[in-house]
């Protein structure tokens, strides 16, 4: 079969380059994410608040209230738990803004609607449709952290105090890649687990992820948990990315103890990275047949 | 042999002039993993400008996995396709720019208006926010879909819904729109406007690419059909010229008691032009170069041979008859 480039006539050629088409197509996926989030904005502030408001109104005024408080007795200890609970809240919330805005969406998309195939449409290579995603649930955990510390340091019992004590430089740099990373892992189960199984990640990754991430304890408690001089516990929650997050929340908004701030950046920048990378390779490949 | 990329007079349409290709294939492959025959096999295509193509064939026949490479989405085990001249393999995201697709499913955005849905598309690819909203106004306007304008997507019936998602792939002006079954699952009614649509697009001068199982829509809709059955290629003309191909120009189709076989065989013997015969459901179904008086022919045929007719009736060849004589089956399960 003879081919002659010659002969091939071009019908209509593409009108711009593909990196001017990416960044008009990301500003538009953004504007519409943004139009969406407007459109359901007090769903998203009481679905953001609930979780914050009922963990500090059981723990920090429930407790309290009826002699059961934690870390002892009196006004002094349930403020230090008050301290250590309090940015436990922002990070947790930071968390499950990632798992929604991302994880759930991408089920729905993914799953019956289909809509994925549209947005993939999009005249940009495909990744840029999963980072957009990314980048849009960034900015939602960081509004979802913005409005949680503040209740989250208000819902008390009299008497109990959370000591905050706001380091700037940390805010504006840890904040933010808590964010990167809890989305990436937000990206990461929305497209591993298949629709029909959400309710498996929510039992199996996401409650251990929680429980066991330092909302409810600062890492040097767990010391005491211990077996024949293995602090096993300590051991097994630094497999857990929420821990860093926590901690870097602890570090952030208190003068408690926390884990070193040259563990907390690296470490987190790698499960930003490993999210990420290992996210947008299933993006592609659930994309793509 | 497909058709060559130097020689496209051969499959040039009706009308003689040499067109611009839009779509170009050559051996395009597909096997998904794990599967034992291919989707698409050695696939050349090519679609001119300001036609309307289509992909004819049964469930399974591939033109999904066919139209999947051509939009990107399915990434080719073998072969080359271009559109408009960009690779779709080597430039996914630039191919993209040149295409309008409306895919088997309902993909509209479920949280976003129906004039939403336009404008947002709009933005998407590259337009400014006054042209965007210009544009929705006036598609929405033009598919009848404006009272609908600030509904949501869920309220819109089967046959809205694939009207807006049309205005919507149309909406950047793109080089070939592409329509993966348009019309299944809609009722009669809504189809007869769908096809009017499109056919109002291809008269300004819209290339569209769309696939079906459907013959009358191939039929009425398509300058040229492709019918494709197991991946492969097995005819491509006008409809005109696939049904001319066929040698007959009448299809008899007898029902009577008894034995289909027979009655196929007995017929076929007794009526002079038959160029081919099948047996189907309780009946035979000729093809009969030379209707004069056939069906009184006919008619006398069977009461000598002691037939007892049930009923019988003649029609022209379709695309039916084409593919019944490509496969040996129906197109429609
Ligand atoms: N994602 C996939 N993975 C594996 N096999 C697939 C996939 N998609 C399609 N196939 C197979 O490839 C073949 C062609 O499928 P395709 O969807 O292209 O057919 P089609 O002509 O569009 O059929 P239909 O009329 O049912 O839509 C079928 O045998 C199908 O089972
Ligand atoms: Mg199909």
């Amino acid at each position: 079969m003879a081919v002659t480039q010659t002969a091939h006539l071009i019908a209509t050629q593409p009108r711009r380059s593909v990196v001017a088409a990416s960044w008009t197509a990301l500003g538009a996926l953004l504007l519409r994410d943004a139009v969406v989030l407007n459109k359901h904005l007090w769903e998203f502030v009481l679905r953001t608040l609930i979780q914050p408001f009922l963990l500090c109104f059981v723990f920090l005024f429930v407790f309290p209230k009826i002699g059961q408080g934690i870390g002892g007795h009196g006004d002094a200890a349930e403020s230090a738990f008050a301290t250590i609970l309090v940015p436990g809240v922002v990070g947790i919330s930071v968390m499950f803004q990632g798992v929604q805005s991302i994880a759930l969406a991408m089920a729905q998309e993914f799953g019956f609607t289909r809509e994925i195939e549209d947005r993939v449409q999009a005249p940009c290579p495909i990744w840029l449709v999963a980072a957009e995603k990314v980048i849009s649930g960034t900015l939602q955990g960081l509004l979802s952290a913005a409005i949680v510390l503040p209740i989250a340091s208000v819902v008390h019992a009299g008497g109990v105090h959370a000591q905050l004590a706001l380091h700037w430089g940390i805010i504006v740099t840890l904040v933010p890649l808590a964010a990167v990373a809890m989305s990436g892992l937000g990206l990461l189960l929305g497209t591993s687990f298949e629709p029909r199984n959400i309710g498996l990640m929510f039992g199996f990754i996401i409650l251990p992820i929680t429980f066991l991430g330092g909302t409810y304890y600062s890492f040097d408690r767990l010391a005491p948990v211990r077996l024949g001089g293995v602090h096993w516990l300590q051991v097994l929650v630094l497999a857990n990315p929420l821990i860093y997050v926590n901690e870097g929340m602890r570090a952030a908004f208190t003068a408690g103890p926390h884990l070193h701030l040259y563990v907390i950046y690296p470490v987190l920048v790698g499960f930003a990275a490993l999210f990420l990378g290992l996210g947008l390779r299933n993006f592609r490949r659930r994309v793509l047949s | 042999m497909g058709p060559s990329r130097s020689d496209t007079s051969a499959l040039a349409p009706p009308g003689g002039r040499r067109r611009e290709a839009v779509i170009w294939t050559e051996q395009l492959q597909k096997r998904y993993p794990g599967a034992e025959a291919p989707a698409v096999d050695h696939l050349d295509l090519e679609v001119f400008a300001g036609e309307i193509f289509g992909l004819l064939g049964p469930n399974g026949a591939g033109k999904t996995t066919t139209a999947g490479m051509l939009t990107t989405r399915v990434v080719p085990s073998g072969g080359r396709a271009e559109v408009g001249g960009v690779d779709v393999t080597r430039h996914p995201a630039l191919a993209k720019q040149l295409s309008g697709i409306v895919s088997q499913q309902n993909t509209l955005d479920r949280q976003l208006s129906v004039w939403e849905n336009l404008y947002f598309h709009g933005r998407l690819f590259g337009m400014g926010g006054r042209r965007s909203r210009q544009r929705a106004d006036e598609l929405l306007e033009q598919f009848q879909l404006a009272r609908w304008a600030t509904a949501s997507v869920y309220a819109l019936s089967g046959g809205m819904a694939q009207r807006l998602m049309v205005a919507r792939a149309i909406f950047h002006e793109p080089a070939v729109l592409f329509l993966d079954e348009p019309t299944a699952g809609l009722d009669p009614q809504s189809r007869l406007v769908l096809w009017d649509l499109l056919g109002e697009l291809n008269a300004e001068g819209q290339t569209i690419l769309l696939t079906t199982h459907y013959m009358e829509e191939a039929d009425q809709l398509c300058a040229r059909v492709a019918i494709m059955d197991h991946g492969r290629l097995l005819a491509l003309d006008t409809p005109t010229a696939l049904k001319q191909s066929v040698g007959a120009d009448t299809v008899l189709t007898l029902k009577a008691a008894g034995d289909a076989e027979a009655l196929r065989e007995k017929m076929a013997g007794a009526l002079t032009g038959v160029t081919g015969s099948r047996s189907i459901e309780g009946g035979a179904q000729l093809q009969v170069r030379g209707a004069e008086r056939l069906v009184p022919r006919a008619v006398a045929a069977a009461e000598a041979l002691g037939v007892d007719l049930i009923d019988l009736s003649v029609a022209e060849p379709s695309l039916e008859t084409v593919f019944i004589n490509l496969t040996g089956k129906e197109l429609r399960d």
